[in-house]
């Protein structure tokens, strides 16, 4: 690949080539350097070193804050933390996939209406969204009384402060994040493959199942993620839906730095969160080649 | 005209979407084993009906159906949804399953019919020596090119043993070699599998070539439906006769035995006693090129603006002052005449057709 002779004319018009794109991506890559790499090599650092009295860093060398990360308190913290973070992905799922499904099978010019609906919310303040749910869900709320008035329950019954309040919260928050790139996936996907289908042999559910499901599936995992991710790392929906009690990695890696001041730590479980995403995304690359049958292809030119 | 039933009927299908009409009072019959081509220019409506004997569209009124496997009770084809069609379709873009690879993407039909295991390999092994893709059948389709890519579609679809296959421009998406090959080979296929073949195309020369017979469309009718020599020979009208060959129209008015245009008046072969509006259709292989006096009695005189040569033939583009069409001349040979120069132009009043104008 790098064997371009300089008086060539394909040389100089890759050359130029690269120039053009470096030039594209500059700002770009500028941007992810100064804000990405770099705190993220900080915090690399800061994980292996000792925490200074008041914040901050000495400067000694130790694997400490590492192996007290695996401390069966911490342990819990992670695995509640994923129960909650895949609980709300899960949901976010059952409830976005459907909705991106019927925007996408929308008469065009209403698709735009209904995209413009599904991003509305993030017009709104996000700690007054998560404040609204506190009302919602209060044992005064519109919820409870409405339950009492009914007759389902006799007497109202404790929905906020409860793991339930911050699934219901953070699925609420990044539904969005789901329908986008869901929708997106379906609405490319090509209508005639799912006709061939049904042509073959294939009831419209099998049809869905057998082709607009898996050839959707990149898009599902990039909503996934999307939901997952933040869910792990959002420290303001457990604290006000979850009342303090539900602990999550957020307001752990939160309290380090501004509570506990224990930056080295505050790294570590940092870096845990940073690398599951690493792990997700390149997972999520594999499964998209493997579906589009590109794999072999796209090594073949490397 | 044999008298068997036909396979498919299809009696008068509309079908409009808002103001446009896609269809308009269709009514054809495909006979059994017969390789039947639709063609038209786009939007004439062809893939509509297409898809709608597919069931991809409903028509707004008429019936389509399609004779039982008893071969004696015809089935309502409209009644049924499209998973239950006796009919496959092979799409344009061929719409191969990008997530599986080549056998599986041919099993996948049988495996909704329900069949056994063994069956389905067995008929799966079959149709990929058929069409020549055994050593492909773990590829995906990303990693094949246009003709094998058209060789998959057409195995997924032949493998279900249709009773009636439907083209959708099969050969549109490959390039001019290859689909030469392909129309041979799908000629072949159709011989071998016995299966009815319905071809929707553009290309004239492509439905020419291949088809028994031929239904030309325009405008969401059909305007002939023909043997590709009748068609040639004896179009129904003047879009026929445009749209099918190459050839010069004369516009004009017909009387019994002559047609009178641009100020001349030329003898004809008028059998079908039109009068009043009509056009004459000369095809380049009826126009003779002639010397312009008098003894070489031509019919038209006209200045030469193009010769080609083909190698075992040429073709002469005459401008006769008058007439919109430039008159083609084609005969074996070199070109005899120079750009620029006087000719005149003469043809059998027996060979050129005569066609009424419907004002």
């Amino acid at each position: 690949m790098s064997t371009t002779t300089p008086t060539s004319g394909r040389g100089a018009a890759r050359r130029r080539a690269l120039i053009g794109r470096t030039v594209f991506a500059g700002p770009g890559l500028i941007y992810i350097t100064a804000f990405m790499a770099i705190p993220v090599l900080l915090v690399l650092v800061y994980s292996f070193f000792q925490r200074g009295r008041f914040g901050g860093i000495v400067w000694e060398f130790t694997f400490d804050n590492y192996v007290r990360a695996f401390e069966p308190v911490y342990i819990q913290v992670f695995s509640n933390s994923l129960v909650i973070a895949g609980t709300t992905t899960l949901l976010a799922l059952l409830i976005g996939y459907p909705t991106a499904y019927a925007i996408a099978k929308l008469p065009a010019r209403w698709r735009t209406v209904a995209l413009v609906m599904v991003v509305l919310p993030f017009w709104t303040n996000f700690l007054i969204r998560t404040y609204a749910w506190i009302i919602l869900l209060n044992s005064e709320g519109p919820i409870n009384s409405s339950l009492v008035d009914a007759g389902i329950i006799s007497a109202p019954i404790g929905l906020l402060y409860t793991p339930g309040a911050v699934i219901v919260g953070l699925v609420y928050a990044y539904l969005p994040l789901v329908i986008l790139p869901v929708y997106a996936s379906i609405e490319r996907l090509d209508r005639q493959l799912v006709e061939a289908a049904g042509n073959l042999g294939a009831s419209r559910a099998r049809a869905f199942f057998d082709v607009t499901l898996p050839l959707t599936l990149p898009g599902v995992m990039i909503g996934a993620i999307f939901v997952f991710v933040p869910s792990l790392g959002n420290f303001v929906v457990p604290e006000l839906l979850g009342g303090g009690k539900t602990v999550m990695v957020g307001n752990l890696i939160r309290d380090q730095f501004l509570e506990a001041r224990d930056w080295p730590f505050g790294a570590v479980l940092a870096l845990f969160v940073i690398s599951l995403l690493v792990i997700l995304f390149a997972m999520q690359a594999a499964i998209s080649r493997r579906i589009n049958g590109t794999g072999k292809r796209m090594s073949s030119r490397a | 005209m044999t008298l068997e039933t036909p396979l498919l009927t299809i009696t008068g299908v509309s079908k409009a979407y808002g103001d446009v009409v896609a269809l308009d009072n269709v009514s054809l019959n495909i006979r059994q084993n017969e390789f039947f081509a639709l063609l038209g220019p786009s939007g004439c409506g062809k893939t509509t009906l297409l898809r709608s004997i597919a069931g991809f569209e409903d028509p707004d009124v008429g019936s389509i159906s399609i004779l039982g496997p008893d071969s004696s009770t015809p089935i309502n084809l409209l009644a049924l949804p499209p998973n239950k069609r006796p009919v496959n379709l092979m799409f344009q873009s061929y719409a191969l399953f990008p997530h599986m690879n080549v056998r599986k993407n041919i099993m996948y039909g049988l495996q909704r019919e329900g069949l056994s295991k063994e069956e389905i390999a067995q008929r799966v092994e079959e149709v990929l020596v058929t069409t020549g893709l055994t050593d492909k059948a773990s590829v995906r389709p990303a990693q094949l090119s246009g003709g094998q890519r058209q060789r998959v579609a057409l195995a997924r679809a032949i493998v279900k043993r249709p009773r009636l296959l439907l083209l959708d421009e099969p050969l549109s998406a490959l390039d001019r070699k290859v689909r030469a090959e392909m129309q041979i080979e799908l000629k072949r296929l159709q011989h071998e599998v016995g299966i009815t073949f319905v071809v929707v195309t553009h290309d004239q020369e492509e439905a020419m070539s291949m088809a028994d017979r031929i239904a030309v469309m325009h405008e969401g009718r059909v305007q002939q439906i023909a043997d590709p020599v009748t068609l040639y020979a004896q179009p129904a009208n003047v879009f026929v006769a445009d749209f099918i060959g190459s050839g010069s129209l004369l516009h004009g008015t017909a009387s019994e035995s002559s047609f009178s245009a641009y100020g001349s008046t030329f003898p004809c072969h008028n059998p079908d006693h039109i009068s009043g509006g009509a056009v004459l259709v000369l095809r380049p292989e009826d126009v003779r090129v002639t010397g312009v006096t008098s003894t070489d009695n031509p019919l038209l005189v006209g200045t030469i603006i193009e010769t080609h040569f083909y190698g075992g033939s040429s073709s002469t583009s005459v401008r006769v002052p008058e007439v919109e069409d430039v008159i083609v001349a084609s005969h074996p040979g070199a070109p005899q005449h120079h750009v620029g120069d006087q000719v005149g132009l003469s043809w059998d009043p027996q060979t050129a057709v005569l066609l009424q104008v419907h004002p």
